[in-house]
């Protein structure tokens, strides 16, 4: 399992350096991390989160946006009438609960159609893997810089140490 | 446009031409509908960045610009309606405490843009909400004399700031803004950094 420090790191080394979003349990310690590193401007809700980014990048910085799956569909409204269409890209770091249909009964529709979803509103997305994690920072910032959209990485339970164990 | 007389609530093209003829090199960011419309037609400006859609985002994109340039003021026109929509933003603005930001809402009660819908503004003070809420400064005003004088002294101060601005329903004719949503970032983003 990745440390939360060093996956902060990897994020900041491609650039990233402001984060803000609403907590999940899968982003637990990344979130402690962040604000032990005064880096994390906690948002009340998704698209708001997102709108704050969107300034922030407007601002000069390079925004991630952390959050549960569940709030991509409070999101969903600023991305789509904001960012995509303005060309203002942001790091969506998502939980993915309701992964293979094993969570609490109220991530289970999310779990299972959130990559549909992205897909049809054209935010290229990439599942997170301890092995792969090299790649799917490279794959973040390339994509991030090209097309100039929000990008999702898809951040599953195990991958990313939590406080709760 | 019509000039405003003494003691008589403004239009909204009206209490904007009089705050945009007070800013300098301060940052705005202008909310969907006919407000960025009107203010594109009253005084456009490359530090002026004209949303068209995401309604209720305008007060957190503004926070987040005012995170990301804490030198710069931060100005920003919003709505009732768009207010309402996001109400926790006041909550975050609050705890955050940008001193740099100040946010003004032109209340007209209505849905305007969309056909004079009533808003909750009618019956819930706004301003009252920001004060609760935490925001240094809370101003609510109607005359010319007063917007004028209010925003004047907000753009001076430590904030964030809240300046309600009772307005009328009258819209200005303004054309949809020109530039395409991409090149709006791309000249604003240029002006900023």
């Amino acid at each position: 399992m990745l440390e939360a420090d060093d996956f902060v790191k990897g994020l900041q080394g491609i650039g990233f350096d402001f984060f803000t979003g609403v907590p999940d349990t899968i982003l637990g310690g990344i979130i402690a991390h962040l604000t032990e590193e005064r880096l994390y401007t906690p948002a009340v809700r998704e698209d708001e989160a997102v709108a704050m980014a969107a300034g922030a990048y407007l601002g000069g910085k390079i925004p991630v946006v952390l959050m549960q799956n569940s709030g991509l569909g409070n999101a969903l409204n600023v991305l789509a009438s904001l960012n995509l269409i303005y060309q203002i890209p942001c790091l969506l770091l998502v939980s993915w609960r309701g992964f293979e249909g094993k969570d609490a009964p109220e991530h289970l529709v999310m779990g299972e159609t959130m990559t549909t979803l992205l897909d049809t509103v054209r935010i290229p997305h990439r599942t997170l893997s301890q092995e792969t994690i090299v790649e799917d920072l490279k794959w973040t910032a390339t994509t991030f810089m090209e097309k100039r959209i929000p990008v999702a990485l898809l951040l599953k339970k195990g991958i990313v140490k939590t406080i709760q164990p | 446009m019509i000039g405003p007389e003494e003691g008589v609530m403004q239009s909204r093209a009206q209490a904007m031409a009089a705050m945009l003829e007070l800013m300098t090199d301060q940052l705005l960011i202008v909310c969907n509908g006919f407000p960025s419309r009107e203010a594109c037609k009253l005084r456009d400006r490359a530090h002026n960045f004209y949303m068209i859609g995401s309604m209720g985002a305008t007060a957190g994109i503004g926070l987040g610009l005012a995170l990301a340039q804490p030198e710069k003021t931060v100005v920003v026109f919003d709505g009732d309606g768009n207010v309402l929509m996001s109400l926790g933003t006041l909550a975050t603005i609050s705890a955050l405490r940008p001193k740099n930001l100040i946010h003004v809402v032109f209340d007209n009660e209505v849905y305007g843009t969309t056909g004079n819908q009533p808003t909750y503004s009618r019956v819930v003070g706004l301003d009252k909400m920001a004060k609760a809420a935490g925001y240094q400064n809370v101003e609510r005003v109607w005359e010319r004399e007063d917007i004028v004088y209010e925003f004047k002294a907000m753009l001076g101060e430590d904030g964030p700031s809240f300046l309600l601005v009772k307005v009328n329903e009258q819209l200005e004719e303004a054309d949809r803004i020109a530039l395409s949503p991409a090149e709006l970032t791309k000249r604003f983003k240029g002006s900023v950094t």
